[in-house]
């Protein structure tokens, strides 16, 4: 079916016609929100039309697309033109996170929080060069497929499979959690609640159609949410700058944010807990000054986000879905520009909410601070309220240190700021759902193909029929899907730290073997088994040990200075969240702090010049090898496993001719593959 | 539903070009997937290790430093991909291998 489709197919030719009618469609449903806003129709109301309205466009979408076709439900029949494939591409990977958090993350850190622009974005780079068009030209459905066929079947596969869950598990979880904070705010129901109504949007899109269904989704989920990011920002431009411009004209907020802060700070003041004082200045410790600690964290952070970007399943399982390899490669070029027009607005926001804030609330008497920020006194899921007026000093005017705001509160409440009409807040809303439920779609569907496909399918019944696979695909995305929005439900906003180790997961488990096997010949399946396994034990036992054991690590590896130092940061932590053991150990290192010694590995931990240290994260001491922060876990681990793979194969005997003519095969655009091992064909 | 795409994998039997092509190909792509790599580490962490030099220049308000790291080193990667699309596209050419 798809060899005639290639040839014209009505679909795809009117493809632009379709997208074209639906964005002139929402732009007229929220002109008719908007005049029914004048009418006085309740806010609430409103709330529900756009939630309501756009959840049920997506479940249309899916359940138009719905598919009995096995390859029409893994790689959407390979005909998703590379544009639109972009489209669905920057939507799959714009989360909860990049939507509402973006930005605010960058209100707080400043220079700091471009490594996320720079990270989320650069890492296509290393997709476009060095995997998609060769996971196209391989031609299955999964990227543990890829794994089996190069690797010699189903150990290589197992464990690709395991560190695809592991990554997308934890990443799917905050993105439901993300559904359920926007659900809960704007349908007014409790979280545990909105955490199911989010779900079934996202069940509804995936489980009939499957990656065609989802494509289609996303794509249109896309439009919404890149019109909803875009023209809060221009509105935003248009009210400080009087020009709307946002990319271009926030660099006069910059400058005014330059000169308000040397103004708090002659005033005596000091920026409230988390906050940069100096917006624009690059790699600075708390005091202002250069610091080297700093500079290393921000690029190991770039590092591990690009290299994760360029290793997640369920992005690089996009590329599959092209009808060509030559479309591959130019689709990643438009998921990156696609991507690119949200980021580049992201520091906008930032600036302009800062400058609003500095220029207009900063100095204010307390008793009359503007509506908006009343309105956001509320309490948030992380304990405080979003927005959290402390008077520190009791003298009823409002200090830097003493407005404290939640990031997420800057995108959201941008439309407050600003004083514009509610249908822009629910446009916002309508948008950071958009883009929390295409991604949860995209992983779950990973995740539930990785399980029905590859672990079922190759490894468990390899002659199942074709109907029997799909019932299983979809049973299983239910299955996970409720896993998923179970943990959602009870770990909740303690858990979106998590995303952050679901790139360097990925990274230090998947990067190496896939690029090896493209570009390595001589990759041997041993070698890339224990490349795989080395990256991700290390980077997760990392993980793991250093954020729930900090304590324990920082006196492997830390200097005796640094183990006091941890011991004495426990005592400073709210007794209900350390263990009393723990609160005992260190109470007996600081008071024996004399004759502590130097951790047995601590010429291991200030290899390069900066010690391993702890600080105080999440209510726990988490350790720092070389003083990095542990999001950016991947910085051991890739090297390792890239390591790992090169020696092992140096040891091992070399892959077979035919492995090395399917080789040949995937490098080169024309022709078919000669798979090594026929049994890890598709069908 | 049968499977066009099984059925391409299967039926291939015998490699699409011959060795010698298929060899100078290889070596061209990998130049170019070099000088892209290149490309992107110099913009995504090289220019950034001078941001603090970079700094002091302001244009439109910008800090140049800032800039870079915000919009300069984004445009770049955007440019360089679709620069890198149609470059490999002419290498295919070139060499007769791209699809049909």
């Amino acid at each position: 079916m798809s060899a005639s489709a290639k040839e014209k197919d009505p679909f795809i030719a009117s493809l632009g016609k379709i997208y074209a009618g639906y964005t002139g469609g929402f732009a007229v449903f929220v002109i008719l929100i908007a005049i029914l806003e004048q009418m006085g129709v309740p806010d609430r109301i409103l709330g529900y039309l756009f939630v309501g309205l756009t959840i049920g466009v997506y479940a249309y979408i899916g359940i138009i697309s719905r598919t009995q076709a096995v390859a029409e439900y893994y790689v959407a029949g390979r005909r998703v033109p590379a544009l639109y494939n972009g489209m669905a591409t920057g939507s799959d990977w714009m989360s909860a996170a990049s939507f509402i958090g973006m930005a605010g993350s960058l209100y707080a850190l400043g220079y700091g929080g471009l490594a996320f622009i720079l990270g989320w974005t650069g890492g296509y780079m290393l997709v476009a060069v060095l995997l998609a068009p060769y996971l196209r030209k391989f031609g299955q459905y999964t990227v543990p497929d890829f794994l089996g066929a190069r690797y010699g079947g189903n150990a290589a596969r197992l464990v690709g499979v395991i560190v695809l869950i592991t990554a997308s598990f934890v990443y799917v979880v905050a993105q439901i959690v993300g559904v359920g904070i926007i659900t809960q705010r704007f349908l007014d129901v409790s979280f545990g609640i909105a955490v199911f109504v989010g779900l079934a949007g996202i069940l509804v899109c995936s489980m009939l159609g499957g990656m065609r269904a989802v494509t289609w989704t996303q794509v249109a989920q896309y439009i919404v949410l890149i019109i909803a990011y875009l023209i809060p920002a221009f509105l935003m431009s248009a009210k400080v700058t009087g020009v709307p411009l946002p990319q271009i004209m926030y660099g006069f907020a910059l400058e005014r944010i330059e000169g308000l802060e040397n103004q708090f700070r002659a005033a005596g003041m000091v920026p409230p807990p988390g906050v940069t004082g100096w917006h624009t200045q690059p790699f600075i410790g708390a005091n202002g000054q250069f610091s080297m600690p700093a500079a290393v964290n921000f690029f190991a952070l770039v590092f591990c986000l690009m290299v994760g970007t360029a290793a997640l399943p369920h992005i690089l399982m996009r590329y599959f879905t092209t009808p060509s390899v030559r479309e591959a490669r130019q689709s990643v070029a438009w998921s990156l520009f696609f991507i690119f027009l949200l980021y580049f607005t992201a520091p906008a926001y930032a600036a302009f909410g800062k400058v609003e804030i500095y220029q207009n609330i900063i100095g204010q008497p307390i008793a009359s601070l503007p509506e908006w920020i009343k309105n956001w006194q509320i309490m948030s899921p992380y304990g405080v309220p979003w927005i959290n007026i402390v008077d520190v000093n009791r003298d009823g005017i409002l200090q830097w240190n003493e407005f404290r705001i939640h990031p997420d509160v800057v995108v959201l409440a941008t439309p407050e700021i600003a004083g514009l009409p509610y249908v822009i807040a629910g446009l916002v809303a309508a948008g950071g759902l958009a883009a929390a439920l295409s991604t949860a779609d995209g992983l779950l569907l990973a995740l539930a193909n990785a399980l029905s496909h590859d672990v079922y399918y190759k490894m468990i019944d390899r002659n199942a029929p074709t109907a029997r696979r799909l019932i299983i695909s979809r049973t299983l995305l239910i299955i996970v899907a409720i896993a998923a929005a179970w943990t959602a439900g009870n770990a909740g906003a303690d858990i979106l730290f998590l995303v952050a180790w679901a790139f360097s997961i990925a990274a230090a488990g998947l990067f190496a073997a896939l690029v090896m096997g493209v570009w390595y010949k001589k990759t041997t399946n041993t070698g890339a088994i224990a490349g795989m396994a080395v990256g991700y034990v290390v980077t997760f036992g990392y993980l793991i040990w250093s954020e729930w054991f900090g304590l324990n690590f920082v006196q492997l590896f830390g200097a005796k200075e640094q183990i006091v130092a941890a011991a004495r940061q426990v005592g400073t932590i709210n007794p209900n969240f350390v263990s009393a053991e723990l609160r005992a150990e260190a109470a007996a290192i600081v008071a024996n702090a004399a004759n502590v010694k130097d951790g047995a590995l601590s010429w291991f931990g200030s290899i390069i010049g900066i010690p391993t240290d702890t600080v105080v994260l999440r209510n726990r001491v988490v350790g720092r090898l070389w003083g990095i922060n542990n999001i950016s876990g991947g910085i051991i681990g890739v090297p390792l496993s890239f390591l790992t793979i090169w020696l092992v194969s140096k040891f091992t005997t070399a892959p077979s001719q035919a492995m090395q003519d399917f080789i040949d095969d995937i490098r080169i655009p024309k022709g078919g593959v000669r798979l090594a091992d026929q049994r890890e064909a598709v069908e | 539903m049968p499977l066009v795409d099984s059925q391409e994998v299967q039926g291939a039997r015998t490699a699409a070009v011959d060795r010698a092509t298929g060899e100078a190909y290889w070596k061209k792509t990998s130049g170019l997937m070099w000088t892209v790599l290149a490309i992107w580490f110099v913009a995504g962490f090289g220019i950034h290790l001078l941001a603090p030099m970079l700094n002091p220049i302001h244009i439109l308000g910008f800090p140049l430093g800032f800039y870079m790291a915000a919009q300069g080193s984004l445009i770049i990667f955007v440019v360089a991909l679709f620069w890198f699309g149609k470059r490999q596209n002419q290498i295919d050419e070139e060499f007769g291998v791209q699809e049909d």
